[in-house]
């Protein structure tokens, strides 16, 4: 066995919390830029600057990018021979939370009951997808995910019938209704297949992919390319204000799923993508 | 389009010179409020008690601040989406708020609140609250501090960039 202390799994995870808020990942910049280039509408474009102007300002003055630091969202691979020493894992990535988000002066966003909104002070408990593996290494990819593009997440149950093109049409209708609500440019993660709470679980964790990173197979990859020329062709734009610039990406997930079935989730993340993966 | 810079409270002169697509620079006191400091102010409200904030010509935005790091004047501070103030907002356009600023459409009873008591909304551009934070030059807790982020406080701030949304005439930017 190999064994991980918690001190060690807590530190890691209070960084990358404190990172995460401040530093906007280089693909995520790098697609801004991108699409300030391509933008054609004056306005647009000027949003798009101050984007890229916020992200050099949050680095340099070590101010959080967005006021909503986010809920904590985990998802660990955890590997068979290792075992952490000290506590849990599931303790030592909440204490991780605890100590990021009051070291980094970030907000603590989270409500202990939803119906009596009270808040627990400290952020957590974080939401924590553990995947079993071989092997010894621990793989944590952490995301702080704002409330109000989660807000404009949706989830149907297709039937078979309704296909690929069923598909595209409730991925685009989702962007449309959300509309400026989820602070546009955004990403787009689509989860089809599984079951219910599996298409969602898929549709979030295909965020933690690159911009530039395409789905590995081909069919799903165009499907991805598709999906976005058609959100970007709603003219949504960057904050909902009219623009080319609705979404940066769109990842696409799928896993197998009953005969009955065909569940897609829509999972929305701001510009603001906040990530980092740790791996001890 | 036209770009406007205003100081609060606002005049009902300024309120009417600004069309939707303007670009507004805002200076002076503004007031934040989000989802539970708005329940709050409501059920004041309707238990007869005045609001914890001057109304006439005032402006409300919609953001919780990040926590106040050591030596700043305010943590990361930007708007969040205005449509889960819809319930409430028109209640206080009736008191006399001129302005809300947020981000992301409103509801069509919130345009018609706006269009009877002559207010505007403002866009702020959401997730650039490191941006935005360089805009304020005082930030006060004057009502609710048990509500954290979300509790009132009373900003002084400065050319602070925002686009018209929705004007008094109808105009309306997201309407594409």
């Amino acid at each position: 066995m190999r064994n991980i202390p918690f001190e060690t799994i807590a530190e890691a995870v209070a960084q990358a919390a404190v990172d995460a808020a401040h530093l906007l990942p280089h693909d995520v910049l790098h697609a801004l830029e991108q699409a300030r280039e391509r933008e054609r509408a004056p306005l647009a474009k000027d949003i798009l600057g101050q984007l890229i102007e916020n992200a050099r300002i949050a680095r340099e003055s070590h101010m959080p990018l967005c006021q909503d630091t986010g809920l904590a969202v985990f998802f660990v691979r955890l590997g068979s021979r290792v075992q952490v020493q000290g506590g849990s894992l599931a303790d030592a990535l909440n204490e991780g939370v605890r100590r990021g988000y009051s070291r980094g002066c970030l907000r603590r966003s989270v409500l202990g009951d939803p119906l009596h909104q009270v808040n627990t002070g400290d952020n957590t408990p974080a939401i924590i997808h553990f995947e079993p593996v071989d092997g010894d290494e621990l793989a944590i990819d952490f995301m702080a995910k704002g409330g109000g593009c989660e807000n404009m997440s949706r989830i149907a149950m297709l039937t078979p019938a309704d296909g690929r093109r069923g598909v595209i049409d409730f991925v685009v209708e989702a962007v449309r209704k959300a509309d400026g609500n989820p602070c546009p440019p955004i990403i787009v993660g689509v989860g089809i297949g599984g079951t219910f709470e599996l298409a969602a679980i898929i549709a979030k964790k295909t965020l933690l992919r690159r911009l530039d990173e395409h789905h590995a197979d081909p069919h799903l990859a165009a499907l991805e390319h598709e999906i976005l020329a058609e959100v970007n062709a709603l003219g949504i734009g960057p904050q909902g204000l009219g623009g080319d610039t609705t979404a940066l990406g769109v990842h696409v997930e799928t896993a197998p799923c009953h005969i009955a079935s065909l569940p897609v989730a829509v999972n929305i993340e701001c510009h603001s993508h906040r990530t980092r993966r740790i791996t001890l | 389009m036209k770009e406007h810079t205003i100081t609060t409270p606002l005049s009902d002169e300024a309120v009417a010179a600004m069309r939707a697509g303007d670009r507004v620079l805002l200076s002076g006191v503004i007031y934040t409020a989000r989802d539970a400091a708005h329940r709050r102010m409501i059920e004041r409200l309707d238990c007869g008690e005045h609001l914890p904030i001057p109304v006439a010509g005032q402006v409300i935005y919609y953001v919780g601040p990040t926590p106040t790091p050591p030596g700043r004047v305010i943590g990361s501070a930007g708007p969040t989406t205005s449509y889960r103030m819809d319930a409430y907002a028109p209640r206080l356009l009736e008191l006399g708020i001129k302005a809300t600023i947020g981000k992301g459409p409103r509801s069509a009873a919130m345009i018609d609140a706006m269009r009877k008591h002559r207010a505007v909304y403002l866009a702020a551009i959401g997730g650039a609250g490191a941006l935005l934070a360089g805009c304020v030059r005082e930030c006060e807790i004057v009502a609710y501090p048990d509500l954290g982020p979300e509790a009132v406080r009373r900003l002084v701030v400065q050319l602070f960039p925002a686009i018209v949304a929705n004007d008094i005439y109808g105009g309306n930017i997201y309407v594409r």
